[in-house]
């Protein structure tokens, strides 16, 4: 049985109200990191080599290896660079990152700060969900305890380096996630996705150089940096290094979220969460957040969560959202329920998506209210299609996705509230 | 138009940003103005505009794409309950309906003593402390029971 | 420069460039709706996905940047596929009302449904509807058929410089709108209109009035500001029914301001003359020509038999053709008179004898886009040009600095630089301070010394010394003198320093030309002192040679300077610099001929009136302001017995039994001023010569005013333009002063006071604007409610009641 290792949950236990403070985090080797780098003067690129050699990868959804991201940033430019952390986390099933930031807030502003010196940027934001009020404010206390112990500001710890780091807080849209709809609504605009090219690396916000990291990622970079690059490989599999918090939801006894090393096997996964309430059946998972393909249960058993695992068995590790379902669950109301989502929250801006997405949702939602038709399935699998890989952002994906999955691998009880306008289960 | 507290936590807001991008406050601005009206009159918004120099309709557009601005007066408080799939399986919609039958209305209405907006949310990020809703777009409360539901409103009634 | 194929045609693009900018040059289509050559890129409509090759999707070919070896293919199945789902997306919430919808016939929704949509839908849920919004009187709304392009909301952003509208909501609930409780204001704002692939916006003055197809297009030339629009002209059944732009890139690109879309409703106005009317004994009586013509010149022949001939006075409107402004000039010279102007709102002539050549803009429209410093003196910029505005707006867009002197401080909705805010009366001082400041830097070998001695004593200010140092330290650099500078008491100072500036400075100086023929009017002679292409005309030839202001100067003692007025294209209680003297002249007058399109009150103060056709009803020539030769012909024939202004000047002349006015066409006409093969430019210049310069800046005791004149009176058309009238542009004109202005005087904002000027006298509502300087008021003058006052510059008093 793998043990949970914590590296980012490291000392969180909510039923300590103070663990979370500086001086905490310096107890637990907190800023070690940094001190590190900046005694040692450690030079950006070999910065940005060990987080190469973790294979680190994007913990926002899309996995992207984050040294390779940071290698992007343009040197010499001169003028502003800026350093954004995803904290809008607003992904269905997603709740790691609001406790990274309550429980552990200065794990990300070390990260951040790694960053930021790796990259040669001085100012920086924090995008907060706008539904997390009190995480926002605990953030904002954050940054002003590292900034009064000179870990924010001008010439850190003495050196040349400087950064300013400033929360930003979103206000209830899910798109804002994507990430340059978040530079958009920095800017203070509605969050409508830019279209790419350009990438952020190199026209980002206010139109600067900008890096984009998820909360989870940032706060994976001070261990990094404290044990080797090579040693958080080792933590997980090859091309899947390190640990990775898990948010798991739905049916399980002890819902929660788990760090673990990638590559520990869903089943183990859920055992840590308690197993199945009720000790009922596992219908069927979606294992990254609900924008991803869900699995049926047998499939989900035989799976090991990390990237390159899952995508095999047909889904995504995504945000690390672990969505069970037991086999009460009505998928067609799932379904309607997730769709729905989408269609609320879709920016409007492309075609395909604004109109699609409510199409998609009236569809299920006429199955599930059993004035469903048979040429439906068929219907909704080509709207689908239609979606798919058309727009500016994912999120047309996301919409897409999931419609498929339940369809490919759920049909039958599609078709059977279609014929008998009720539920199989 | 704004109390000279409320101009004075927008102004901190405004500091966060480069000096020729004020615009960036605008959510900030608009979230504090709500605070303190309750929801944003178009003189409001044309205020925030005025003092963030940016043309009105395009602070419209902000106030009307993100879900937390109350573009109409609402209730003294607004109860946004989670019923995305997550929350749902596990008590979700079963904490929306305790609510509807508790206050009499539906979502998007208003109780007749004006004291209660109910609204069905997105996700939180919360999903783990299923049922979650938020109070005013501020107070988060989790694994909200019938019983922890009924002395929440207890509560907020006094 | 990057290579790439298509369809496997090869084309080069440049760096930056995209796969539509590809298609484009090999003139292949790939539909799209949200991409527009003049906005930028959105990429949100999705309909031009194609497939690129190795892409695992199809991608849209307006957003994606071509590169080397990328082989692209606009009509395989992967992109047709992808074209048809968002087409059929698209479709699914549209009202698809073509048979009553305004844009039916030109719609590129319509047009492209029928490729690539399908016939029967696969939506059956219930479609959605938007309300429609009020976007003023101009624009008028379907909201439920658009299609969230936002190219509308983009021209407002990038051309328009006005964010007026935006999209609210989101997703399915999207909605393009203005703000709460406002309208689209802008004077460029007709453009979305043309922008609209859908029937989302229409034109509000054209709805429901005709079915595209049923128009005839015809193409013309805009009458109503100096750069001359081209345009295409609708008719149905001898009626203009609507105006749209004729792209042409070098002179208003696909634009068209509002003034040149909407003023043609004052062309089927109630207002115009159908047949000739004289004044027997106190009494009108309509007339044939025949009878009106012999009147006419009895007239004419019995006031030179009197008076003489230089008792003749001729003021012809720079709104006029190049013919008719020749004709009149031919006319009255031929008959012994040197009166002739059409410089009606110019009130300073000093440096006319100076003038090198004829004024113009300096250099061609486009150029203004590639200037690095600009300077603009006096002038209501967005109101008096709002596409040149735009041009402006481009140039500062791309990093020029925009300094300004000027009596007031209208938003120009482009960043400037450096602003010198200074009353009328300082202009020239502050010119001078400039030109003194510019010197810090530069020899000022070029000025005569009666200059440098001038402004040994000026001490220079701040914005004096930035506005100079813009100037000296940008290569590619222009000056130009707006409208309120050419009417400025102190023109010809004005003039004189730019240029000396330009030249120190190595500026390009230029006029923004007020009509459509201020460059035109120039070249046909229609100035005291100088003929056809500036040939000079001896005063000693045919006596007095009397400017606008003399013609128009009315002296207590000696009465009007003429005794005999033919007017052309006129309206003196509007279009005059002191309407009050103005009148005067021309109501103690003898005899006065009024050749006019329109009726309005010239019954009360002409003895005959001869009704000539607008632009759109003869043909004739403008000469833009940078100095571009455009003719059109007539694109409806001429209303009731209305004759174009040439033909009822010929016929005058052979009348008058004058030589030289047996023409057949007016091209033969146009021949006698431009010769087919002369380049006119080397006739337009800017410069002075031998001008004495005078900074001396008078002190004035009572308040100033500034009179400008309002964008929708501007010329005899535009007037009667109901819908025009409508806008926000055209309220009633206000008392604008300051804030300490209005504290001195006791007045308060909104309350109507009584302002006299000379033994004239007007009510207006007091309005307060802080960017007026100390010790003026703004007045707005070629408006029925001010036109009982007199001169645009002059002093007013205020009186509370
Ligand atoms: C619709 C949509 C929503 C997203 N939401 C989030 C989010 O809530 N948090 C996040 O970190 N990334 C989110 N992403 C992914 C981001 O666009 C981006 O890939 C990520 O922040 C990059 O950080 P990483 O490389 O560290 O993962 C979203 C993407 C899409 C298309
Ligand atoms: S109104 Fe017309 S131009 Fe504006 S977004 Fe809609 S379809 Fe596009
Ligand atoms: S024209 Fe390319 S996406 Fe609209």
């Amino acid at each position: 049985m793998t043990q949970p290792v914590q590296i980012i949950l490291a000392g969180v236990d909510p039923a300590e109200p103070d663990n979370w403070r500086l001086r905490n985090y310096l107890k637990r080797d907190g800023y070690v990191a940094l001190k590190k780098i900046i005694a040692n003067k450690i030079p950006p690129e070999a910065i940005i080599e060990e987080v190469k050699k973790s294979a680190l990868r994007g913990r926002g959804g899309a996995g992207f290896p984050t040294g390779l991201k940071w290698s992007f940033m343009p040197r010499q430019y001169e003028g502003d660079k800026y350093l954004v952390c995803n904290s809008d986390e607003g992904e269905p099933g997603t709740f790691k990152d609001r406790d990274i930031m309550q429980y552990n807030p200065h794990i990300l502003i070390e990260g951040m700060l790694i960053a930021a010196y790796a990259m040669g940027v001085k100012t920086g934001y924090n995008y907060v969900h706008g539904e997390i009020w009190k995480t926002y404010e605990r953030m904002e206390e954050a940054v002003e305890e590292a900034r009064q112990a000179g870990f924010l500001g001008n010439k850190i710890l003495g050196s040349d380096f400087s950064f300013q780091l400033y929360n930003h807080h979103g206000y209830g849209a899910y798109i804002c996630g994507e990430e340059t709809a978040l530079l958009e609504s920095i800017e203070g605009k509605k969050g409508q996705p830019r279209f790419k090219p350009p990438f952020p690396a190199s026209f980002g916000l206010y139109g600067k150089p900008t890096t984009i990291n998820n909360t989870e990622t940032f706060a994976s970079v001070p261990w990094i940096i404290r044990h080797g690059g090579e040693k958080y490989l080792q933590l997980g599999r090859p091309n899947n290094g390190g640990t990775k918090i898990f948010s798991v939801s739905g049916h399980v006894n002890k819902p929660g979220n788990y760090e673990v090393p990638l590559g520990t096997p869903f089943a183990e996964l859920l055992e840590m969460a308690g197993g199945m309430r009720g000790g009922r059946k596992l219908k069927g998972c979606i294992p990254g957040g609900s924008s991803m393909p869900v699995l049926p249960g047998d499939v989900m058993m035989k799976t090991d969560m990390d990237y390159d695992s899952i995508a095999k068995a047909g889904s995504m590790l995504g945000s690390g959202a672990v969505i069970i379902m037991d086999d009460t669950t009505c998928m067609v109301k799932a379904l309607e329920r997730l769709s729905y989502f989408y269609y609320e929250e879709s920016c409007g801006q492309c075609t395909p998506c604004r109109e699609g997405t409510g199409w998609l949702y009236r569809i299920v939602n006429r199955i599930e209210h059993g004035k469903g038709r048979p040429e439906d399935l068929d219907l909704l699998d080509n709207l689908a299609d239609n979606i798919q890989g058309r727009t500016i952002c994912a999120l047309g994906d996301a919409a897409a996705m999931p419609v498929r999955a339940m369809l490919q691998h759920f049909r039958d009880e599609f078709a059977y509230h279609i014929e008998h306008k009720k539920c199989m289960v | 138009m704004l109390s000279a507290e409320s101009l004075e936590k927008i102004n901190r807001e405004i500091a966060k940003y480069p000096a020729d991008q004020k615009q960036s406050a605008v959510m900030s601005a608009l979230a504090i103005a709500q605070d303190e009206k309750g929801w944003l009159a178009t003189e409001t918004m044309n205020f925030i505009a005025k003092y963030l120099e940016m043309p009105a309709i395009a602070v419209y557009e902000v106030a009307t794409f993100y879900n937390m601005y109350n573009l109409k007066p609402l209730g003294k408080y607004k109860i946004t309950v989670c019923t995305n799939l997550p929350c749902a399986l596990s008590g979700g919609n079963v904490a929306a309906d305790y609510l509807k039958q508790k206050l009499g209305i539906g979502f998007n209405e208003t109780t007749a003593d004006g004291l209660f907006t109910l609204k069905e949310g997105e996700c939180m990020g919360a999903c783990g402390d299923a049922p979650v809703l938020l109070v005013n777009n501020k107070r988060m409360c989790s694994f909200m029971s019938n019983d922890q539901i009924d002395q929440l409103l207890e509560e907020l009634r006094k | 420069m990057i290579n790439i194929e298509i369809n496997g045609k090869q084309v080069t693009v440049p760096k930056g460039g995209t796969v539509m900018d590809g298609a484009r040059q090999l003139g292949i289509y790939i539909p799209h709706f949200c991409y527009h050559k003049k906005l930028s890129i959105a990429a949100n409509c999705r309909m031009c996905l194609v497939q690129v090759e190795k892409a695992p999707k199809p991608l849209p070919a307006c957003a994606t940047p071509a590169t080397e070896g990328m082989k692209v293919f606009t009509h395989s199945q992967q992109a047709v596929t992808a074209q048809k789902g968002v087409m059929e997306f698209l479709l699914i919430n549209h009202p698809l009302d073509c048979p009553i919808c305004d844009q039916g016939g030109e719609c590129q929704l319509q047009d492209l449904a029928v490729g690539y949509g399908t016939s029967e839908s696969r939506y059956q849920e219930a479609k959605r509807v938007v309300v429609n919004k009020n976007l003023g009187p101009l624009i008028s709304t379907d909201m439920t058929r658009c299609i969230h392009c936002t190219r509308c909301v983009r021209f407002g952003q990038e051309i328009a410089g006005i964010m007026e509208l935006g999209q609210a909501g989101r997703g399915e609930h999207s909605e393009i709108l203005a703000f709460v409780g406002q309208t689209v204001d802008s004077e460029l704002s007709g453009n979305v209109i043309d922008l609209c692939p859908v029937g989302a916006l229409v034109s509000k003055p054209f709805r429901y009035s005709a079915r595209t197809w049923e128009l005839s297009r015809r193409k013309s030339i805009s009458p109503h500001c100096g750069l001359g629009s081209n345009l295409i002209v609708q008719i149905k059944q001898n009626r203009v029914m609507r105006v749209l732009p004729r792209e042409n890139e070098e002179i208003n690109e696909c634009w068209l301001s509002d003034k040149d879309r909407f003023a043609y409703e004052g062309l089927n106005s109630d207002d115009r003359l159908t047949t000739p009317m004289i004044k027997r004994n106190g009494q009108w009586h309509t007339c044939d020509w025949q009878e009106a013509l012999v009147f006419t010149v009895e007239g004419l022949k019995s006031v030179m038999e009197k008076h003489g001939a230089s008792s003749v006075g001729a003021l012809g409107s720079a709104h006029s053709t190049l013919e008719e402004l020749f004709l009149l000039q031919k006319l009255v010279r031929m008959l012994g008179s040197g009166n002739i102007d059409h410089r009606v709102r110019q009130s300073d002539f000093r440096a006319d004898d100076s003038l090198e050549g004829v004024p113009w803009l300096g250099m061609n429209i486009a150029e203004i886009e590639q200037l690095n410093s600009i300077l603009i003196i006096g002038s209501t910029l967005r109101k008096d040009h709002p596409l040149l505005a735009h041009r402006f707006r481009q140039a500062v867009k791309k990093g020029a600095q925009l300094s300004i002197i000027n009596p007031i401080d209208d938003d120009l909705l482009m960043r400037t630089a450096h602003r010198a805010i200074v009353a009328p009366a300082d202009m020239v001082h502050m010119l001078a301070q400039v030109l003194k400041a510019v010197a810090e830097t530069k020899s000022l070998e070029q000025v005569s010394a009666h200059i440098k001695q001038a402004i040994t004593a000026v001490s220079i200010t701040d914005v004096a010394r930035a506005i100079a140092k813009s100037l000296t330290t940008n290569p590619s650099t222009a000056i130009f003198l707006g409208n309120l500078a050419q009417h400025h008491p102190q023109y010809a100072d004005i003039h004189a320093i730019a240029h000396l500036i330009a030249k120190v400075t190595g500026a390009n100086l230029g006029f923004l030309g007020e009509a459509a023929n201020s460059v035109g009017a120039y070249l046909a002679g229609a100035i005291p002192g100088r003929g056809v292409l500036g040939s000079e005309i001896k005063s000693d030839q045919n006596g007095f040679q009397f400017n606008a202001a003399r013609m128009l100067g009315h002296d207590a003692n000696a009465g009007p300077a003429c005794q005999a007025y033919i007017l052309m294209n006129l309206e003196l209680e509007l279009d005059a610099y002191n309407p009050q003297q103005a009148m005067k002249s021309i109501n103690d007058a003898e005899f006065v001929i009024s050749l006019s399109t329109f009726k309005g009150s010239i019954t009360s103060y002409a003895d005959v009136v001869l009704p000539i056709a607008p632009f759109t009803e003869t043909s004739g020539t403008f000469v833009s302001t940078e100095g571009r030769v455009q003719s059109f012909n007539g694109v409806v024939t001429p209303l009731g017995d209305t004759r174009p202004g040439w033909k009822v000047l010929r016929v005058l002349g052979n009348l008058l039994q004058l030589d030289g006015f047996d023409y057949e066409t007016s091209e033969q006409i146009r021949a006698q001023v431009i010769p087919a093969e002369d380049a006119i430019t080397r006739y337009l210049n800017n410069n002075l010569k031998d001008y004495q310069v005078n900074i001396s800046s008078k002190k004035l005791d009572g308040l100033q005013r500034i009179g400008e004149v309002p964008i929708y009176q501007a010329d005899t058309i535009v007037r009667r333009a109901g819908s025009l009238q409508l806008t926000r542009d055209a309220a009633s004109p206000k008392a604008w002063m300051s804030t300490m202005m209005l504290e001195q005087l006791g007045a308060r904002e909104g309350e109507i006071v009584r302002l006299r000027q000379g033994n004239g006298e007007a009510q207006l509502e007091v309005a307060c604007d802080d960017g007026i300087p100390l010790n003026c008021i703004r007045i707005a003058c070629a408006h029925p409610h001010t036109s009982s006052l007199g001169a645009m510059f002059g002093e007013v008093s205020v009186e509370k009641l």
